[in-house]
């Protein structure tokens, strides 16, 4: 059989934007081999990182990779913002604005949000339920990994082959081959299933971890609201994640093998993708917010130095959340007309859910209340998430009544709501719990002015983009379009938007200068409770030792850390003293690269459709799996020495 | 400096304009010109209120909180660290949000059932054939046997059925001063009931993304008195050109064209392209539009 795809379709050419990505990255990766070879550092990346099973590390890992791709994203909303900017621009041809549409959905919904919420879960899980490690370390750089070279598969498609270009919904029959014969496609569906394993087994991981890794004494209804939110998101993505992984499949067998699950003819049902796509999307969104939602209580009850106001009612608020979030995914497309009795059904249903977030707000409101509120950058981006998401959750409301939709639907109304909850509720509880857990991470805090600055730029930033897109809606401006004309009153609007886009860019350049700065001159965190804590992590030395616990902590009751601060001040604090024991440790393993690399090699060649390499890439996969079944010799025993030794140079007394 | 006033001063005279526009812009949305937008509109507005209810106080104790509750040495506010519960404050929590959801539930759910049904009753409904393409808009007039592209005729205070479909990648059909859109699916025919009640040119608008010539799928409503419209039609009959399936054909090619009009198109033609796009798998047809397969026969 001829292949489908030639060499010729390799290499774009002729396109300066692309030209030049491909100038960047060739440099970019000229220097990073470089400086590693210069600084003899492969031996130190390879031992360190690459094959760690360290649920920190791998956290680590997380935070570089989503924030890389958070400018990668950034740059493609700044392309397009520049684009809209003012009417009948030529800054990108339609060709180009639609793959980057579509990859900055994709990008920032699968590999950014995703990771970010993936390295909050890891750096801070174990720690925060006394456990020294997540359930399936091993299992965990597998994760990690898939979703690494998944994005990367993604990434690779703009200068090699061609970006997707049919939205990150990726509708057929748009997205078939009729009408989308190129690899770029292929790309889409292939980096999302290899991430998306890689999500699956995140969500099986730390559900695991949560029900059985407590340290003694620790009930579910002691555990912190941030390990709540978890479980909740845990079991959100292990009831979620199998569904987008058939949907994807199913399109790519159309594409591949000329199936017609999904194709305009032949008894294709497009209808039956839109479907699949949200029954697993509008969980989706959960998934990334949950998360969200236990930071701002942490920092809330920490920053107010109070307990958590409605400890309840936030707990059974995120299951209803987590249970409810399958039974409103029709409120994508009431604009199928699915008919009046489906559309109230589910209009109905997606007001319910609004409920429960309701009730959090107030109780984040109530947290605070009569405490004494500390203005440090997590407390702030925790603060200006709430009137954010407060009116984004409105917004979602006036979404959700199905008639009213039929006007808003595929508006700019709909970009200002999702990005309001999602920058406002997601990026912005992710910031909040960055810059609280880095004394954790990294054993120094971030600098406090310079964060600030970014603080400020984002949110002036924000308002000035997205409040203006609402009113865009109600002038008729839909979303996904390259261009527009004088005619509609459009630009004055769209001019602001895109003057907010540029600011917020410049605030991101700020947080880069952040880190960079508090590198070097950030204050050090000697304590392991910088903030003065409530939860078992700030027990901890900063940054914490491999095996977290020398000894696995009793806990009795909620904010645990604060009792016990509580009790020694009180002066009845006994310490009980227990024997060291060695610690079962699992070993490094370059398996879970290895095999990422050959889920790569077959999610590159199915892409171009080159059965051979496809099917090395599998076959090299079986390999990685049957090699580590075969492996015995997976862990060891950290010694009582080495735990003394590490121990005392922690708390400075070597 | 002096560069850099001269940037400013530059950027704030042209932003002048821009803003005046602005405010000038037309919020077509909330200003509905017929019987369906009219609804929705009401429905936005009440909506935009009840939210509000929540939002606004929640902006309010925030501010107040933060400021009554800082952490200074010198704040005599109340301080309960380890106040965390309180039975009466969260049934007002839960009940407030409950009681504005079964109020626009209801809202919601009447409307929903109101705007499946033709706008006015009284009056004899037109019906008119949309199918969308790539990257245009053909407009059938079954009852009148002419089409057009690009453009559609009207006549106001009519209820208009559009019967939707698409002969390409799924699209919407939005009319916002009319009423909110629908999409266009292959094999499907959906309908959507609007109606103008004034005459005037409406904007309309693809509104779901089909690729490459998406951003050029706008089209002109042109809504016309009963009169007017009727002249219309005996005009395009009398001077127009038919269209043939090999007119069809190419028009389906992708590539955007300008406005067109014919004086009469292939019978079934619409029909044709439901079947054809696996309309046989779907029976949501809607009635009046059954369609007959053994028809096809007969035209072939
Ligand atoms: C208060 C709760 C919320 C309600 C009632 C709500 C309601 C809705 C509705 C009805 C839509 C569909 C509108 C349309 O397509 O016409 C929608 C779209 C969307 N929402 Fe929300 N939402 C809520 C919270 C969230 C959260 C927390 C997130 C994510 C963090 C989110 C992300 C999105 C996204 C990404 C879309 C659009 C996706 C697309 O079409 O590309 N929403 N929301
Ligand atoms: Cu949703
Ligand atoms: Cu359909």
């Amino acid at each position: 059989m001829e292949p489908k795809f030639k060499i010729s379709h390799f290499f774009i050419h002729g396109d300066p934007l692309i030209l030049g990505a491909d100038v960047s990255i060739g440099i970019a990766t000229v220097m990073i081999i470089f400086v590693l070879t210069y600084f003899k550092k492969w031996k130190w990346l390879w031992k360190e990182w690459l094959t760690t099973v360290d649920h920190k590390k791998i956290g680590i890992m997380y935070v570089i990779a989503a924030l890389l791709m958070l400018f990668r994203g950034g740059v493609d909303a700044l392309l397009m913002r520049t684009q809209l900017a003012l009417p009948n621009l030529k800054v990108l041809l339609s060709e180009h604005y639609n793959e980057i549409f579509t990859t900055h959905g994709t990008i920032m919904i699968l590999f950014m949000a995703m990771p970010l919420i993936f390295a909050m879960m890891n750096i801070v899980i174990p720690l925060q339920i006394g456990a020294r490690d997540v359930a399936y370390p091993f299992l965990n750089a597998i994760s990690f990994w898939l979703f690494f070279f998944g994005a990367m598969l993604l990434n690779l498609s703009f200068v090699i082959g061609g970006s997707p270009n049919a939205g990150w919904v990726g509708y057929p029959p748009l997205s078939e081959l009729q009408f989308n014969p190129g690899p770029g496609e292929n790309f889409y569906v292939l980096a999302i299933q290899i991430s998306g394993i890689g999500s699956l087994a995140t969500g099986i991981n730390f559900l695991v971890t949560i029900l059985k890794m407590r340290t003694k004494g620790m009930r579910l209804m002691d555990m912190p609201l941030f390990t709540w939110s978890v479980l909740a998101t845990s079991i959100l993505i292990i009831a979620a994640f199998p569904v987008i992984t058939v949907t994807m499949l199913l399109l790519f067998l159309d594409r591949f093998a000329g199936a017609h699950f999904f194709t305009m003819t032949h008894g294709g049902d497009p209808m039956m993708y839109i479907n699949l796509f949200w029954i697993w999307g509008h969980p989706e969104v959960y998934i990334v917010i949950l998360p969200a939602f236990g930071i701002f209580s942490e920092v809330t009850s920490v920053f107010s130095k109070k307990v958590t106001f409605g400890y309840t009612s936030m707990v059974v608020s995120m299951m209803l959340i987590s249970f409810y979030a399958y039974f409103t995914w029709v409120h994508h497309f009431f604009t199928m007309g699915a008919g009046a009795g489906v559309n109230t059904f589910f209009a109905v249903s997606t007001m319910i859910i609004a409920i429960p977030t309701g009730v959090k707000v107030f109780n984040w409101l109530l947290t605070m209340y009569q405490g004494r509120i500390r203005l440090t950058e997590p407390m702030l981006w925790t603060i200006a998430f709430i009137p954010c998401f407060a009116i984004g959750g409105a917004t979602g409301v006036m979404l959700s009544i199905a008639p009213a939709d039929y006007q808003y639907h595929n508006s700019y109304f709909l970009i200002a709501h999702f990005h309001q909850v999602l920058i406002g509720g997601t990026v912005f509880g992710m910031f909040a719990g960055l810059t609280y857990w880095w004394p954790k991470m990294f054993g120094f805090k971030l600098n406090e002015t310079l964060g600030r600055w970014a603080f400020w730029l984002w949110n002036i930033g924000f308002y000035a983009c997205f409040m203006p897109q609402y009113a865009l809606g109600f002038m008729g401006m839909t979303r996904r379009i390259y261009t527009y004309g004088w005619d509609m009153g459009w630009a004055p609007l769209n001019l602001i938007s895109s003057i907010g886009a540029v600011i917020m860019g410049i605030a991101f350049l700020f947080q880069v200068w952040e880190i960079a700065y508090s590198v070097k001159y950030g204050e050090r965190d000697t304590t392991g409770d910088p903030w003065d804590g409530h939860t078992l992590e700030w027990s901890l030395p900063s940054p914490a030792p491999k095996y977290n616990f020398a000894v696995l902590p009793e806990v009795h009751g909620r904010d645990a850390w604060w009792k016990t601060k509580e009790a020694k001040e009180r002066g009845d604090y006994e310490e009980k003293k227990q024997e060291l024991e060695p610690i079962h440790y699992p070993k490094n393993s370059g398996i879970p690269f290895i095999l990422s690399v050959f889920f790569f090699i077959a999610g590159f060649g199915f892409t171009f459709e080159w059965v051979w390499m496809g099917a090395l890439g599998l076959l090299g996969v079986a390999i990685c799996l049957i090699v580590r079944s075969f492996q015995y010799d997976t862990d060891y025993y950290i010694s009582v020495d080495e735990i003394k030794e590490t121990e005392a140079a922690l708390r400075g007394e070597v | 400096m002096k560069l850099s006033r001269l940037f400013t001063r530059t950027f704030l005279i042209c932003l002048v304009p821009l803003i005046l526009s602005g405010c000038g812009g037309k919020f077509i949305v909330l200003d509905p010109k017929g019987p369906v937008g009219e609804e929705e509109k009401h429905l936005i507005l009440l909506t935009t209120l009840l939210i509000a209810i929540v939002v606004i106080p929640v902006i309010i104790l925030l501010i107040y909180i933060i400021y009554r509750y800082r952490d200074t040495p010198s704040n005599t506010a109340r301080y309960r660290p380890k106040w965390g519960d309180n039975k009466y404050l969260e049934i007002i929590w839960w009940g407030i949000p409950i009681i504005i959801t079964v109020f626009m539930a209801y809202f919601t759910g009447k409307s929903v059932f109101a705007l499946v049904k033709p706008p006015t009753t009284d009056v004899k409904p037109i019906t008119i054939q949309v199918t969308s393409l790539d990257w245009k808009w053909l407009f059938q007039y079954p009852d009148q046997n002419i089409a057009t592209v690009n453009y559609v005729d009207i006549p106001a205070g009519r209820p208009v059925q559009f019967i939707l479909t698409s002969d390409a990648p799924m699209n919407s059909f939005w009319i916002p001063q009319l009423g909110g859109q629908e999409y266009t699916m292959p094999g499907m025919a959906m309908r959507l009931w609007l109606q103008a009640n004034e005459t005037g040119k409406y904007f309309g608008t693809g509104a779901n993304f089909t690729g490459e010539g998406f951003a050029h799928m706008q089209f002109d409503v042109i809504a016309k008195t009963e009169a007017e419209f009727n002249r219309w039609v005996n005009k395009v009959k009398a001077a127009g050109k038919p269209m043939d399936m090999a007119i069809y054909n190419r028009l389906k090619q992708p590539g955007l064209v300008n406005k067109q009009t014919y004086s009469s198109y292939p019978p079934h033609a619409f029909e044709m392209t439901l079947m054809k796009n696996g309309g046989h798998y779907h029976e949501r047809i809607p009635e009046g539009n059954q369609f007959n397969p053994n028809d096809t026969e007969k035209t072939k």
